[in-house]
């Protein structure tokens, strides 16, 4: 139990000092791809450096909710990384969230984000928080639709327990995945705010989603935010790996197992980073208005799915 | 079994005293303040205090609720009734439960209307304080009665209590008209339910009194008739509870009532319709052909989303929070049309599993949605205003109500670790068992129905960020009267018990769980086993297996506190707490006002574009040149004209044909007189 905790509380840390490392590859990749010169991979680290040093400036309007909310989303996505195996399945935290409740922590961590936006009362706030809105509340029932496919197979939405059912049983070739795998990149492009339904590099205010919500915050706050950001990317990629190729995850309790692992884990993300950032150079980022058609092809790829699963995998 | 009192206890109960005699007390009590109330003009001080006896009646009958969910069932017959078929009243786990829903949410909800009332004219006060207690006996007499008359007069008197209380400020003529449109949707339902009564009598044999629900419990039923009961029933109940197609009173009558009339009206009235349902289909009923959990899942699903959607394009506070009740009635009858289905397919643990979802979620929607409305009527019992887009800002001039509402919206939102989580986590997860059924079809079709609850889910947080963020946060877009004040302490305190529900039904699910077994075992003969076993049980949910899926609310609040707090000591120790204010950024923008945030109708632009079909658009569009432009777009129901518009013309019609009857001259008057004598002399003497 005391490993178990011990271990718990590394991966967590890990994923949390890990994950602008993983922001500071796809920028890389990216440089690259378009030719441009690339920083160094640690920039990420130097932007939350400059940050945390700087004085915050606050609105003078702000409320409690403002200075309370790049906390609080901080807090939802460690816990979310918590729950994710990324190292070790089986830790000690899974039980107390399934996929649905991790849906959840990420709404939790979303709403925050919105209400925050328009605590001010600026105008690009509200804008970020009505588009923020709109496109998670078509790209969430397309994730659940995706976690239920990946449930039916393994008959649990327990994460330990699919990445049990896929990465140490006998391997079998699941169509169904196929599909839940294409839809759940497409989620996960919407939700983490990257190429094609929103931008993160954008400087033009009228196209921005993401960008709009935190125009207000500066210093720790932004850094906060950035930091969960990156968490975020960092969360999913790993909830990616353990749907679709968790092989080489630690079991339960295997600590020799446990570099392997993380040699793993480093190889796929950053493979999952170099693949983001391609996907990023040859795509354009679409209208706000198309966002619906690219998520509802989510869902039906993802229904797709499902169904197949009953029709082939029964 | 007999309540063991303290030495001491007042002695107006005789010691082997029934739940069910105190619940009977406790609806005399409330009847004795309605009776009292008109004659209490003159005692204003007396009179105020009235909504707060109520609140000690409803904390008393949610105390008996929970004894008569705990004990064996127990039932009176009441000395009066009509000749041959007196008052029954039983109590047992249902009905408990629905009280206890009952008592808890109307303790709430009272003691903020004692509060919220205290500033009305006397005269409007009394006929408020006749009504209000008149309404909270009327509920608990529908959720009490065991016979179907004593179930129709409790029903009649809810729906006309509730009419008056809704009517309170008659001389708006909208609200008029909102009040007829209740009491006439209200009374087809009625007369829907009289009939599913009658149907339920008929096959009824043997020596029980007739129209007790004993007797119909009792009747052989065959398939057809039950199915004519369970399709009227449906109808009634679906009437009251604002089931599409029959919402369409539901926006109109809830706004128009006083705020705590509204959260009674969408917190606890609704609920009486669930607890008919479930009343009807499995206590009455002994029949439950699959069909019908089918056709109430399609039903449910459809007034969840159409529910959610209308509700994200309002641009009226209560007008929104009224829609979303409608979406959370599409949940609790999703999940009612899941348990029949399951209990049809023999799947007991699974029924039992659905069933307990819908009641947690019923019981959670009493105490958000109480809280919702009651944090609404406190902006616009200060503010005067209930339109969205001339509010704003509120956090700031009224902190507590803000802080409380933010706990109902996230709630109500299904966000972890509060309640509304619990219960569409565990909708989803008997979505996700059906593959075990025996129908093909149902197994594929089911959990992609569990997408159309995910949507309405993912919607209601939407619809929620619109109305915490447009009311609460940003800029007031109106100019605010200067005496803007903060709700006042009963008020406070109301709340605060309501958003002390929400958080405590959020964090304790097994004890939940565990109290909702009885009447899982009353209707389905099962209960829901906690799976997490052990030491773990209290705060792992683990239903159906813990293998299969688990959730602990008080670990995860936990971590996030824990994480928020390191994270704050961290940032604070490592780096500095500097901050300074200064103007809003905007990107640099200086010539920025209150106008240029979003108003309620562009925060549900997006939605009225991509929904555009289910709804008919009147837009206002200002002036390019006009310097002070008001822009309106109003999202009307498009069922209202499909459907109810040619209703009201066909009546219009026909009352115009015979009005041609009627000329206002006594001649011809005396001649139909005439005419139909000679006509009945014809018909006798032949």
């Amino acid at each position: 139990m005391t490993t178990g905790i011990l271990l718990q509380i590394t991966q967590t840390l890990l994923a949390i000092l890990l994950a602008p490392l993983l922001m500071g590859w796809v920028n890389q990749c990216r440089a690259w791809l378009q030719g441009r010169a690339a920083p160094p991979i640690t920039q990420p680290y130097r932007v939350l450096r400059k940050l945390f040093h700087k004085d915050a400036v606050i609105a003078h309007d702000a409320s409690p909710l403002f200075r309370f909310a790049p906390y609080m989303i901080f807090a939802c996505m460690a816990l979310a990384a918590g729950i994710v195996p990324t190292l070790a399945n089986d830790l000690p935290f899974s039980p107390a969230a399934d996929v649905i409740a991790l849906v959840g922590i990420f709404a939790l961590a979303r709403v925050f984000l919105a209400l925050a936006a328009m605590d001010i009362g600026t105008s690009f706030g509200s804008l970020g928080a009505r588009r923020e809105m709109l496109v998670s509340f078509l790209a969430e029932p397309a994730l659940l639709m995706v976690f239920f496919t990946a449930s039916l197979i393994s008959r649990s939405t327990e994460l330990p327990v699919i990445v049990e059912a896929l990465a140490h049983k006998e391997f079998v070739i699941y169509p169904s995945l196929a599909f839940a795998a294409v839809a759940f990149w497409m989620v996960s492009t919407a939700e983490n705010a990257r190429i094609p339904i929103d931008n993160p590099t954008t400087h033009l205010e009228l196209t921005m989603i993401h960008e709009a919500m935190i125009l207000e915050y500066s210093a720790r706050h932004l850094a906060l935010i950035e930091w969960a950001v990156a968490l975020k990317l960092f969360t999913y990629s790993a909830l990616g790996i353990a749907l679709f190729v968790p092989w080489g995850i630690a079991p339960a309790g295997d600590l020799a197992a446990l570099p392997l692992a993380l040699l793993a884990l480093v190889a796929k993300m950053a493979v999952g980073g170099a693949g983001l950032s391609l996907l990023e150079a040859v795509s354009a980022k679409v209208r706000l208005f198309r966002a619906p058609e690219f998520l509802g092809t989510a869902f039906l790829l993802a229904v797709l799915g499902m169904l197949t699963h009953f029709l082939l995998e029964v | 079994m007999a309540i063991v009192f303290p030495s001491g206890f007042p002695t107006v109960f005789p010691p082997d005293s029934t739940p069910v005699e105190f619940a009977w007390a406790g609806v005399l009590f409330w009847l004795a303040l309605a009776a009292a109330a008109p004659f209490l003009r003159r005692a204003r001080g007396l009179l105020a205090l009235a909504p707060a006896l109520c609140a000690l009646g409803a904390l008393a009958m949610a105390a008996i609720g929970l004894a008569g969910l705990l004990a064996p069932a127990s039932a009176i017959v009441l000395p009066f009734g009509l000749p041959d078929l007196p008052f029954h009243l039983r109590l047992d786990a249902l009905s408990g439960l629905f009280l206890l829903l009952l008592g808890a949410a109307g303790f709430g909800v009272s003691l903020y209307a004692t509060g919220y009332f205290r500033h009305m004219e006397t005269g409007a006060l009394a006929m408020v304080m006749l009504w209000y207690p008149l309404f909270l006996a009327g509920m608990a007499m529908v959720i009490l009665a065991d016979d179907a008359y004593a179930f129709m007069v409790a029903w009649e008197v809810m729906a006309l209590a509730s009419y008056f209380l809704v009517t309170t400020d008659h001389a708006i003529p909208d609200i008029r008209r909102a009040g007829f449109l209740y009491l006439l949707i209200a009374h087809i339902g009625a007369v829907a339910l009289l009939l599913a009564f009658g149907v339920l009598q008929g096959g009824a044999v043997g020596e029980m009194e007739a129209y007790t629900f004993a007797a119909m419990r009792d009747a052989e039923q065959a398939p057809f008739w039950a199915s004519v009961a369970f399709l009227l029933a449906l109808f009634g109940f679906g009437a009251k509870a604002g089931l599409v197609p029959m919402h369409v009173w539901l926006p109109e009558a809830h706004p128009a009532a006083p705020s705590p009339v509204s959260a009674l009206m969408s917190g606890v009235m609704l609920k009486t319709a669930i607890y008919g349902l479930l009343r009807v289909s499995f206590d009455l009923l002994n029949v439950q052909p699959g069909w019908w959990g089918t056709l109430a899942l399609a039903l449910g699903l459809v007034t969840a989303l159409y529910g959610v959607i209308f509700a994200a394009v309002q641009s009226d506070m209560k007008r929104l929070l009224a829609w979303s009740s409608i979406e959370n009635i599409g949940i609790i009858v999703a999940g009612f049309g899941l348990t029949l289905i399951f209990h049809a397919d023999g799947k007991g643990a699974l029924a039992a599993l659905t069933l307990t979802a819908l009641l947690y979620h019923a019981l959670n929607h009493a105490f958000f949605k109480g809280l919702l409305f009651a944090g609404a009527g406190a902006v616009l019992h200060a503010t005067g205003e209930r339109r969205m887009g001339f509010l704003g800002g509120m956090i700031r001039f009224m902190p507590w109500t803000a802080w409380l509402t933010l706990i109902g919206a996230l709630a109500i939102a299904g966000l972890p670790p509060l309640n509304g989580f619990v219960s569409e986590w565990l909708l989803l997860q008997a979505f996700l068992l059906t593959p075990g059924l025996s129908q093909p079809y149902l197994n594929m079709v089911i959990p992609v129905a569990a997408a159309a609850v995910a949507l309405a889910a993912a919607l209601a947080a939407y619809v929620m960020v619109k109305f915490f963020g447009v009311v609460f946060l940003g800029q007031p877009r109106a100019p605010i009267p200067g005496q803007l004040h903060e709700a006042g302490w009963p008020e406070r305190l109301g709340m605060l018990w309501l958003a002390a529900g929400c958080v405590l039904l959020g964090l304790f699910p097994p004890q939940v769980i565990a109290l909702l077994a009885p009447v899982t075992r009353l209707l389905t003969n099962q209960t829901l086993v906690n799976d997490a076993g052990g030491a773990a049980g209290w705060l792992l949910l683990a239903p159906v297996s813990s293998e299969r899926a688990s959730y602990a609310p008080l670990i995860f609040l936990l971590v996030v506190l824990v994480v928020l707090l390191l994270v704050f000591v961290w940032v604070r120790r490592v780096h500095h707490g500097r901050a300074r204010r200064a103007d809003p950024w905007d990107c640099g923008f200086p010539e920025q006002d209150a106008r240029m945030q979003d108003s309620a109708e562009g925060f549900g632009q997006p939605i009225r574009q991509i929904f555009d079909g289910f709804m008919r658009v009147e837009r206002e569009t200002p002036d390019p040149f006009d310097p002070h432009p008001q822009y309106r777009g109003d999202s009307r129901d498009k069922l209202w004209l499909l459907l109810y518009q040619p209703i009201a013309d066909l009546a219009a019609r026909l009352s115009a044909l015979v009005g041609r009857l009627q000329h206002g001259r006594i001649q011809w008057y005396l001649i139909y007189s005439f005419v139909t004598l000679i006509f009945l002399l014809v018909f006798v003497t032949r």
